[in-house]
């Protein structure tokens, strides 16, 4: 018998490919000398009126092909981008155009488009595009946003895009009512998904068959397909995309489409070459899109143990300048942080707000970061308020194990109920106390502290959403080589689809692991799919792989069984091969069931040779029976009710220096359960990114505009992504399984767990730590550097001497 | 007016080649465009992210920090250029696949031009030297838990 790989960390497939430079990205594309290269003008100001371009000079650039303005584009490319997911609270939703029309909205807006033999040709052309502009003055921040005396668009008043309010009963009653109140006002800063690969698309048009290649980095080829297709008025029969291997997405290659997503296929088509965009590091920090942007006002009223009895609150979502995304961050925010609690009455009210800054779309995490970040400094504040350790606050609020389903009475953001299918957070908390060693802590300080260091310690809970619908597919093919060809249209950025995807074939069709092959994000070899983002590529494809690779197992047997003259019942399939249980000479290979499957006369190979020695079929009966089909394949979906709901819990220990207020975490520690777990290495991994982006973006990353909307840190330089000297040495993780009752293999998603709590784990750390010299100090808004945390410190002392 | 082509000669993982381009354009682009050995990635094209390592004369150095034509007599050496004649992974590859040090792959390149050039300069690192060695390069994905044991990995193959 096979062993089972679901739950081994099998190594990856995809790792031979990559560690020997032969992955294939975006810009490895058509790396032939034909390919004409695009660059782009964007907008050097934040809010300006465009009153002429003059591209006169461009085309005397020898190379230039030819460039493209507003003014160039006509039909639906000169219609606004699409605003993919509206909703009914976003009530003054806005994109852009493909390229600036009349205005622009912020730095790095795309203005113009120039295609030119290479990329250095493109950019001296777009250096001779001169653009007279009319500035407008611009609105950066939360605050000038609320205040409204300037408007980002003329016909949105106060900048409001959208106001939406959920409750689950009378809050202000309950508040009142409460024993005890307190009031928090928090901040989270902008940050970025950053990929180290970029946005990159190239495209060609094959005037022989009509049809447009695309192959993009995205993390949704089906989506930019429908797009590409509506905006250049072709079917969408005429349009592939393919997904290559991208290098990271995190959130941001979501979106879509971008401006060059439409302008590359649409040169392509217009001067029949091969045109390719790769966007450079300054042009990803100011034209692609940034998230987490948001301030918080919360109100709890609480009773002496510190349940939950009333909690309201009130938030202001910094969306930049378009809302191509719908209110998607907001949404998941005001859901998704109740976590693993149940306050009696919770309300939530927020306004997503129009700014001159680059455009917000789902970064790894997706607003739940600022919602765990508001939840669990809440729940620090009450028990800082009643004198209680914060595991105690947090326990005697946690939805209990034998409450599931449990429904929080909200709509979530994928428009179904807010119900969480199952879980076990008082198990997760005696892990996570266990691993990071809670209850040893003090005796740990005290000798710290005799040493003149000062040491903290802090914990974070979070439940997260994943696996969200509509649906995924996937199509299982067996080769008369016996090879299993397997293909699902979602995308991959490097969570090693290929490698789990296979062990789920291998383990349901009975094949060997090394005859699968996974072929991901390509639009010609699956067309319906969704794409790869909020945690969902294992429940929604792995599900769907799991349910095509049984449908694919049932035609081998039915086949098979007829050939060896047993039932279907008494059959295994083991290794490629099907045998009848208990009489081992009597079987047959998957290849060859493959040509049995096809009732062609002709002898290839070696396999349909073998496969003379069977006779299948009714001689009675035509070749291919009715309900059959030839060929060994099978093709599936997997469309859930509703979304799994992963959860976990982060520890750390810092140490803060007395007198520079550097931050040193002395340990980390995660406990998380995603249900089932395919391949607990490439989980462990996705826990470690997320953990590095998740202390990025606690003490490093933000976005630092000036008062004009100019990004002042749009380099790898200023922009302070953690090298490994940033990271913890060392994370300690344990996991729980708590099947997902959703899906046939139980599982949830991993992939975004990492990066939610870490705001709110180092508040907690990093204010513990500072407490014995400082009581009272709270920290209110991440990132926290150590500059603001000693002026933090001078306030403090300020303040309370 | 057109722009002025330089030859150059560049010799990458052995085997020489010929090429016309201008004074401007970088290594990173003449590897990756010019050569076709696209296994060399630009994270950033400001020599920060390290993405676009590359072995000269067997030191690591930034090829997006380089004009095509200031390698002219270095012995290059890229990603392509790691592995065995017979295709047999180096032991600093060979580590990242057993310790899951990669995920997108696209910052890999770059962490085993690195690797390589350190663990020949320093065999059997210290934990601290093996944090050290790769303390210049970005990877927006692993966390980095893995790289640094790939790297110990690697010592203990090549010991
Ligand atoms: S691309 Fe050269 S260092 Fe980033
Ligand atoms: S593996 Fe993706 S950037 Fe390092």
């Amino acid at each position: 018998m096979t062993t089972r790989l679901m739950g081994t960390g099998v190594q990856r497939v995809e790792d031979q490919r990559f560690l020997r430079g032969r992955g294939r990205y975006a810009d490895d594309i058509a790396v032939d000398p034909a390919t004409l290269h695009a660059a782009v003008l964007r907008s050097p100001h934040a809010h300006a009126r465009i009153v002429d371009i003059d591209v006169a000079d461009v085309l005397d650039v020898e190379g230039v092909h030819a460039v493209w303005t507003y003014d160039d584009l006509t039909g639906p490319m000169a219609d606004p981008l699409p605003l993919l997911i509206p909703h009914p609270a976003l009530t003054h939703g806005r994109t852009q155009y493909a390229l600036a029309k009349d205005e622009v909205n912020y730095v790095g807006e795309a203005v113009a488009f120039v295609v030119a033999e290479d990329r250095y040709v493109a950019e001296d052309a777009v250096g001779r595009i001169r653009v007279t502009y009319d500035v407008l003055p611009p609105v950066v921040g939360v605050e000038a946003a609320r205040a409204a005396d300037r408007l980002v668009h003329e016909d949105v008043p106060g900048n409001v895009g959208a106001r939406m309010e959920q409750s689950t009963g009378d809050v202000e009653a309950a508040l009142a009512a409460a024993p005890r109140r307190l009031t928090l006002d928090l901040d989270v800063e902008r940050s970025a998904s950053m990929p180290l690969e970029g946005r990159g698309t190239v495209a060609r048009w094959d005037p022989d068959s009509d049809r447009l290649q695309v192959w993009t980095s995205t993390q949704t080829s089906t989506g930019v397909r429908a797009v590409v297709a509506v905006k250049l008025g072709l079917d969408l029969r005429q349009v592939d995309v393919i997904t290559p291997d991208v290098g990271g997405g995190f959130g941001v290659k979501i979106n879509h489409p971008w401006p060059e997503e439409l302008l590359v296929p649409l040169a392509a088509r217009t001067l029949r070459r091969t045109v390719k965009f790769i966007e450079d590091r300054r042009e990803h920090f100011v034209s692609s899109a940034h998230e987490r942007g948001q301030i918080h006002h919360i109100e709890v009223g609480f009773d002496d143990e510190g349940r939950l009895l009333a909690l309201d609150v009130r938030f202001w979502h910094d969306h930049g300048a378009y809302t191509p995304y719908g209110l998607i961050v907001p949404i998941i925010t005001s859901t998704q942080l109740l976590g693993p609690y149940k306050p009696d009455v919770y309300r939530v009210v927020f306004e997503s707000l129009y700014t001159n800054t680059v455009m917000v779309t789902p970064y790894r995490g997706a607003g739940r970061p600022q919602g765990c970040f508001a939840m669990e400094r809440t729940m620090d504040a009450i028990a800082a308020e009643l004198g209680r350790d914060r595991t105690e606050v947090r326990a005697v609020n946690f939805i209990q194990p034998d409450e599931f389903p449990f429904d929080q009475g909200l709509i979530f953001q994928d428009g179904r109920e807010l119900e969480y299918d199952s879980g076990d957070y008082p198990a997760l908390l005696e892990k996570i106390k266990t691993l990071v060693g809670w209850d040893d802590f003090p005796a740990f300080r005290a000798e710290m502290a005799a040493q003149g260091r000062r040491v903290g310690i802090g914990l974070a809970c979070y439940v997260e959403g994943t696996g969200v619908g509509p649906y995924e597919g996937a199509h299982v093919h067996i080769e008369t080589s016996g090879k299993v060809k397997v293909a699902t249209g979602l995308t991959t950025q490097g969570q090693g689809h290929a490698t789990v995807f296979a062990q789920l074939v291998a383990d349901e069709l009975g094949c060997r692991f090394d005859d699968v092959e996974v072929v991901t994000g390509d639009t010609r070899r699956m067309p319906y799919a969704v794409g790869t983002f909020a945690s969902r590529a294992a429940v929604m494809s792995g599900s769907a792989i799991h349910l095509a690779a049984r449908k694919t197992k049932e035609k081998v047997l039915r086949i098979a069984a007829e050939a060896l003259e047993a039932s279907p019942d008494d059959l295994q399939v083991v290794d490629g091969v099907v045998s009848v249980k208990g009489s081992p000479g009597a079987a047959i290979d998957l290849g060859t069931v493959a040509v049995l499957s096809n009732p062609l006369r002709y002898a290839f190979d070696e396999a349909s040779k073998a496969a003379t020695q069977f006779t299948v079929g009714d001689p009675g009966k035509p070749p291919v029976p009715e309900d059959e089909e030839p060929g060994l394949e099978g093709t599936d979906f997997y469309s859930p009710e509703r979304s799994t709901f992963a959860s976990g819990m982060h520890a750390v220990i810092v140490e803060t220096d007395p007198l520079t207020a550097e931050i040193t975490i002395l340990k980390y520690a995660v406990v998380h359960d995603c249900g089932r777990l395919i391949n607990p290495m490439i989980v462990e991994g996705q826990i470690h990114g997320g953990v590095a982006q998740g202390v990025a973006g606690a003490l490093y990353e933000r976005m630092v505009y000036d008062e004009s909307g100019q990004l002042l840190n749009a380099s790898f330089m200023d922009f302070l992504m953690p090298y490994v000297t940033e990271v913890p040495d060392g994370i300690d993780i344990d996991h729980l399984e708590t099947p997902s009752p959703l899906n046939p293999l139980g599982i949830k998603g991993a992939g975004e767990a990492g990066v939610i709590p870490s705001a709110a784990v180092f508040a907690s750390a990093i204010e513990d730590a500072e407490g014995l010299s400082s009581p009272g100090l709270t920290i209110t808004a991440m990132p926290i550097s150590p500059s603001e945390l000693f002026h933090l410190r001078l306030a403090h002392a300020e303040e309370t001497s | 007016m057109s722009e002025p082509l330089l030859e150059v000669q560049l010799s990458v993982n052995g085997v020489v080649h010929d090429l016309r381009v201008p004074a401007r354009r970088l290594l990173s682009d003449a590897l990756r465009h010019d050569l076709g050995l696209t296994g060399t990635h630009v994270g950033c094209e400001h020599g920060v992210c390290g993405a676009c390592t590359v072995l000269a004369d067997g030191r690591p150095v930034r090829a997006c920090l380089m004009f095509a034509v200031s390698a002219v007599g270095l012995n290059l050496t890229t990603v392509e250029g790691l592995a065995g004649a017979d295709g047999t992974l180096s032991n600093v590859q060979q580590a990242f696949a057993e310790c899951h040090g990669l995920q997108c792959g696209f910052c890999t390149p770059g962490f085993l031009t690195t690797i390589t050039a350190g663990l020949r300069d320093n065999p059997q690192p210290t934990h601290e030297q093996a944090r050290d060695m790769i303390a210049g390069n970005l990877c927006r994905c692993t966390g980095y838990q893995n790289i640094v044991k790939a790297v110990e990995r690697a010592a203990e193959l090549g010991a």
